[in-house]
This record gives C-alpha cells, sequence and structure tokens, in this order.
C-alpha cells in the first residue's frame, strides 16, 4: 500500500493541478495578509473560502483522478495485490497532496506575517485541521461516487451535485425547516442537523473560535453549551472523523463486490 | 464659632488654609458652576471671617472614635482620621464639617446591617477612607456612605471594598464623587448592591471613579442635569451605568467594559453620551448600550467594540449618532419597537456579524454617510463617497430576527447566496433603508 501510496503521491505532485491549487492558496494568503495585516480578520475571511473551496476541489480532484488514472488502475488490479490496497494508496495520496498544497499554501504567508507571535495561532490551527477533515471527507465521497458510476459524465455530474447538496441545497432545507417549525423547540433539532453535514460542522466549529459563540447564546444555551466546550469539541471532531471514516467503509465493502 | 479653637491647636486655621483651599482653587479651575463658586464662597467666608479647629482621631489621641469627634464638633470643623481600623457604622454627620482620613483608614462595618456613614447635611466632605464589611439585606437599603438631602459636598479619594451599596445619595443637590474605587465580588443580582446608586438628585457630578464587581456600576433614578464622566465601570453584574427618568444629563469619557449585560439607558430625555468605550461586553444577553424610549439624545463619538449587540434600540425617537465606531460586534445596531426620525451619520461600521438588524417594514431613520465595511461599490469621481446606495440591513438578519435559532447558519454559503439576491431586488427589508452616500474610507480611524 505504501508503495501505491508514494507512487499516487508522486503522481499528483508533478501533476500541474496540485501546483496550481498550492500557488493558488500561496497567493491568497499572501494578498489576504497584505490587505488587512491583522491576522484575526484574515482567518475569518479565509474560513469562508475554505469551508466553501476545500470540498469542492477535494470532490473534483477525486473523481477526476479515479477516472483518469482507471486504466493504469486496472493493470495494477490484474497484478497480486490486494484491491483494497491499491485503493486506499490512491485515495490517501490524494487527499494528503491536497492537504499538503493546503498546509503549505496558507501556513508560508502566515508564518512570514508573524502567526507564532500571534494569538491567531490557535483559530488558524483549527483552521488547517478542519480543512484537512474535509479533504479527506470530500476525496473519500468522490471516490465512492466514482466507483459506482462508470459513466464518467454521470459521475462528475453526482460528484458536483453531492457538492451542492452539502455546501448550499442543505443549509437552505435546513433554514426552511427551521423557519416553518418556529414554534418548536428547535435547539436540539439544529444540533443533530448540523452533524449530518461536515461542512456545516466545520464551519460552526470555527465560528464557535471566532465570534458566534456569543451570539449563540443570545438564542438558545443549548448550542453554547455543547459546542463552547471542550466534550463538544471532542464530539465534533469524532464526528468529522466518522464522515472520513464511514465513506472508506464504504469503499472497501464496495471494492469486494466490484467487478473490473 | 472659634472660640473653642485654641484648646485644640493654635494651628487650626493654617490647616484649613492648607487642605480646603487648594481643594476649592481645584474645583474652580475646572467647570466654575454654581455650586462650586457657592462651595468656594462658604469655605471662603468661613476661613476669612472665622476660626476653625481640628480635631485628631486616633487610638492614642483624646478623640478615640469618629463619632465622638463628630459630636464635639461644630460647623466648619475638620476632623483628622490617623491610620488604624475603626470599627464603627451609624456614624451620624449633620454638620458642614470636613472628615479626612490619612493614609486610609480602615472604616469596618463589621457586616451589621446599618451603613457606616449617614449624612443629612450640607457643605461637607469626606475623603481618604477605606470602607470595610458593608452587610447585606434584603429589606434595608445599606451603604458605605448614606447621604440624604444633603447640597454641597464632596466624597473622594475613598476606597470600598465588601460593600453592600458603595454609595447611596437620596435627593441631593451639587455634590461631587470623585476618585472612589468601589471594588465588589457580587455573585447574583438579588444579593448585591450598586456602586454608586443616586435617586432623586440635582446637579451632580461623578468623575474618575471606579466601579467593579457590584450589581450596577452607577444606577442614576431621577436625577437631572448631572454629569458623570471619566469613570471605569468593569465586571458589573449587571449594568455598568444605569439610569431612568435622568433627563438633561451627560455622560462623557467613560469606559464600560465586561459587564454583566453592558450599559442601560432608559426612559431618559436630552442626554448627550460622548467619548464613552463600550467593549466586550459579550454574553448571552448583553449589548454595549441599550436605549429605551430615550428621546433627543446625542451619542457621538462613542466606541463601541466586540459587544453582542453594540447599541439595542427600542422606542427612541430623534437621536443623532455621529461619529460613532461600531467594531466587531455581534449586531452594531438592532432595533426593536418604533424608532422615528433617528439620524445616523460619519459612523463607522466595521467587521460586524451584523451592521443592522431592523424589525419592520418601515423606516423613518436616516443613514447617510457613513463608512460600513461591507460596502462593495464604487467611486468613479473619486470624491471619496460611494456611487451606489449601501443597503445595510441583509436579509439573513430579518430571518435570524424571526427565527433566532437560523443563526447556526451564519457565513454559510447559502446565506450569503440569499443575501445577494436581497440586496439586489428588497423583498423583506424595508426599501427605503439605505445609505445613500456610503463613504468609501472610514473617519477618524483609531488607533
Amino acid at each position: 500500500m505504501l508503495k501505491i501510496l508514494k507512487y499516487s503521491i508522486f503522481d499528483l505532485l508533478r501533476s500541474r493541478w496540485s501546483y496550481v491549487y498550492f500557488i493558488f492558496y500561496l497567493l491568497l494568503g499572501f494578498v489576504l495578509l497584505f490587505l488587512n495585516s491583522d491576522i484575526n480578520k484574515a482567518v475569518i475571511t479565509l474560513m469562508n473560502i475554505i469551508i466553501v473551496l476545500t470540498p469542492l476541489i477535494g470532490t473534483i480532484f477525486g473523481v477526476m483522478y479515479y477516472y483518469n488514472s482507471k486504466e493504469f488502475t486496472e493493470l495494477l488490479l490484474a497484478q497480486p495485490i490486494k484491491r483494497s490496497k491499491i485503493f486506499m494508496g490512491q485515495y490517501l495520496g490524494i487527499a494528503l497532496s491536497l492537504t499538503l498544497s493546503l498546509f503549505l499554501g496558507l501556513g508560508i504567508p502566515f508564518v512570514f506575517y508573524g502567526l507564532f507571535k500571534s494569538a491567531a495561532i490557535f483559530d488558524f490551527s483549527l483552521l488547517i485541521v478542519v480543512g484537512s477533515f474535509l479533504n479527506f471527507i470530500f476525496v473519500a465521497l468522490a471516490y465512492n461516487i466514482a466507483l459506482s458510476t462508470e459513466n464518467r459524465i454521470k459521475g462528475f455530474g453526482y460528484a458536483i451535485l453531492m457538492w451542492l447538496f452539502l455546501a448550499v441545497i442543505y443549509d437552505g432545507i435546513f433554514m426552511i425547516s427551521l423557519i416553518m417549525f418556529n414554534e418548536y423547540p428547535l435547539d436540539k433539532f439544529s444540533l443533530i442537523a448540523t452533524m449530518f453535514n461536515p461542512i456545516d460542522l466545520s464551519r460552526i466549529l470555527i465560528l464557535l473560535k471566532l465570534d458566534i459563540s456569543a451570539l449563540l447564546g443570545y438564542t438558545g444555551a443549548v448550542f453554547k453549551d455543547f459546542f463552547g466546550t471542550n466534550f463538544g469539541f471532542i464530539i465534533s471532531m469524532f464526528i468529522l472523523f466518522l464522515w472520513v471514516f464511514l465513506p472508506v467503509l464504504r469503499m472497501k465493502f464496495k471494492l469486494k463486490k466490484k467487478d473490473f | 464659632m472659634s472660640y473653642q479653637c485654641s484648646v485644640f491647636s493654635i494651628q487650626c486655621s493654617a490647616f484649613s488654609y492648607q487642605f480646603v483651599i487648594p481643594t476649592v482653587l481645584k474645583f474652580s479651575r475646572e467647570r466654575t458652576t454654581r455650586n462650586f463658586l457657592l462651595l468656594f464662597f462658604s469655605f471662603l467666608f468661613s476661613t476669612t471671617f472665622s476660626q476653625t479647629k481640628t480635631i485628631n482621631v486616633c487610638a492614642t489621641c483624646d478623640v478615640k472614635t469618629i463619632k465622638n469627634a463628630i459630636k464635639i464638633a461644630k460647623d466648619n470643623d475638620t476632623i483628622f482620621v490617623k491610620k488604624g481600623i475603626y470599627k464603627e457604622h451609624k456614624i451620624n454627620v449633620n454638620k458642614a464639617i470636613h472628615i479626612i482620613g490619612e493614609d486610609y483608614p480602615i472604616l469596618d462595618g463589621e457586616n451589621k446591617t446599618e451603613s457606616i456613614f449617614a449624612i443629612k447635611a450640607a457643605n461637607f466632605s469626606i475623603s481618604g477612607f477605606h470602607f470595610k464589611n458593608v452587610g447585606m439585606s434584603y429589606t434595608k437599603e445599606i451603604a458605605a456612605i448614606f447621604i440624604s438631602k444633603s447640597n454641597n459636598f464632596v466624597i473622594k479619594d475613598n476606597k470600598m471594598d465588601h460593600v453592600f451599596y458603595g454609595f447611596i445619595l437620596q435627593r441631593t443637590k451639587y455634590g461631587l464623587l470623585q476618585n472612589n474605587k468601589i471594588l465588589g465580588e457580587s455573585k447574583t443580582e438579588a444579593t448585591s448592591g450598586n456602586g454608586i446608586h443616586l435617586w432623586k438628585c440635582e446637579n451632580m457630578r461623578i468623575e474618575k471613579n471606579l466601579v467593579s464587581g457590584m450589581r450596577d456600576g452607577i444606577y442614576l433614578e431621577f436625577v437631572t442635569d448631572s454629569h458623570v464622566s471619566h469613570n471605569t465601570s468593569i465586571k458589573n453584574v449587571r449594568y455598568g451605568l444605569h439610569f431612568m427618568f435622568s433627563h438633561k444629563n451627560e455622560y462623557h469619557h467613560n469606559e464600560f467594559k465586561r459587564n454583566g449585560a453592558g450599559v442601560a439607558v432608559m426612559f431618559s430625555k436630552f442626554i448627550k453620551m460622548h467619548h464613552n468605550t463600550f467593549h466586550y461586553n459579550w454574553g448571552t444577553a448583553s449589548y454595549g448600550l441599550l436605549l429605551k424610549e430615550i428621546n433627543d439624545a446625542e451619542i457621538t463619538d462613542n466606541v463601541f467594540e466586540q459587544n453582542t449587540i453594540g447599541i439595542n434600540i427600542d422606542g427612541c425617537n430623534r437621536i443623532t449618532y455621529k461619529n460613532n465606531h461600531f467594531i466587531r460586534n455581534g449586531w452594531a445596531l438592532k432595533f426593536t419597537g418604533g424608532c422615528y426620525t433617528n439620524l445616523f451619520e460619519y459612523n463607522n461600521f466595521m467587521h460586524n456579524a451584523f451592521d443592522l438588524s431592523y424589525n419592520s417594514r418601515l423606516n423613518d431613520n436616516k443613514f447617510e454617510a457613513n463608512y460600513w465595511s461591507e460596502y462593495n461599490g464604487y467611486d468613479i469621481d473619486k470624491n471619496g463617497i460611494g456611487d451606489v446606495a449601501h443597503r445595510p440591513v441583509k436579509l439573513f438578519s430579518y430571518v435570524v430576527n424571526k427565527t433566532p435559532e437560523t443563526l447556526v447558519l451564519l457565513r454559510s454559503l447559502f446565506v450569503d447566496i440569499i443575501n445577494f439576491s436581497e440586496k439586489v431586488s428588497p423583498v423583506f427589508t424595508p426599501d427605503n433603508l439605505k445609505d445613500e452616500k456610503p463613504l468609501m474610507k472610514p473617519i477618524n480611524p483609531l488607533e
């Protein structure tokens, strides 16, 4: 598995898209910090970008890589290597290289502008951790979709739809249901509803460290009591981990039965 | 008046000059309002035409308690209290005397349910004491210094801790409270008192005091023509400053920080609030400033930073908001209830989660020439004024108003999309609520 992981990482690192992605984050970081040298504010803006963009890039990369390397994968499958090892290697390769781009692309400008001396270091590391989780989650989801659909166009369509659903439509439905059921106590419901969407969960995790905590407390103590505590933080991290683990599990399950 | 003087000390008039005159001069240098001229002349009169005496109080002196000293004192006498611990309470003052503590003698109330000083006099002063242990009562108003029906007085440079109320002033006129430090450790609203509590007073000045850990830092009810300035009010259980039915007052250069619920201003007219700082009033039910039923006020040059709600405006009319800074608040302005003919000009709205929350579709308030950090228009003719109007009310803030739980969706992509579509064609937010001349650059940026 390590060999395949190494291979796919090097393959990706050689490809143009990783560089574009890396340079995009690098420029973004520098421009943000150049425009407002307050690291705290930059972290907020960055959050807006990360929670939308990382899932999108992760999804597209995952699907693209699977379809592009399909012939080579089939070749590998003819060798005496376990199926799960091949695919796990590829999956980890993509997720790790994307995370590396994110980490270096944002890390370098922030270190340049004195991250280590700033109080924002915790917020920033949380941002990176959440961003990495999102990478792993969405690459896994994308791989699931790609494994289940033979048709390339369909696969891309489903993947984009999945991203659109989690990033936008889910929130829309969420908001409308909150408005519709206004008369009922909704604290617990909204708490659980955020758990079912990794993007929402990561957004709230970061926001709680930034500005939302007191605003949320204004409406319902349930949120603050949950997310504001270490227990809530650990639970949230655990759920993010589940969001990685379950798609990967399904991938393995699917692989066993799939006829290549 | 002066016949007893030689009995105590030959230097007494010299003492009077030494201590009283500089005090008077200091005040007259500042605002020479009627009250201090009166005070000045009364001192001048007493020091030039009569001889006054001083009484020393200490453990080894002839006079051992403050109560006794007051008993033998006549009008215009000065009592010096030397360093030590005085376990006295219910000290009645009904003469025009000056009580001065040297090196902060401790007045210990021993947690009895009586005020330490109970004063009903004119032309007196108290300074330099350290008050301690005033008992708590659910039925009586007990304070370190309780003043009623008095006028022309100065209370300054005192320290207080573990007191139920710091000051209670009732029906007083022309008084000055200056440089007092009141530090409490209040836990709940019901079991704690206010730092400085004024009821039915006129022409008072409250300056340079520090109040922390009490229920309300400074509380004013039915107080008129008074100045509250340069005070610091932090970490109080309820409000930093709280006033009701108090007209024609001026509040300036105060700092209100980390109070349970910020500053509340209610049912008052002709108020001026300027150069105050309201910050870090951050919590479930906190705001920088709560305005309720305030008319004809001027709120200028204040800083609102990191409050859950910068200003909560409820039923306020004809108020001018100018040159205020709203920085990183949850809501910069939150309107609840009908507010008419208010003017907001030259304010900075920077990086607030919501700049404005509005509860109705009617708007009679004017927003003009403010700086909005969220403004994304352009300025082609380079005159510093944006060429497109700015709409500060977002659809999301309207939704949050209706259903507070939707706040969990703050900063999500979906919310950005609906905000954008509302901006393009307003349906839910007031159509005429906009800043026609948004500034491109902030006014007077803070350091």
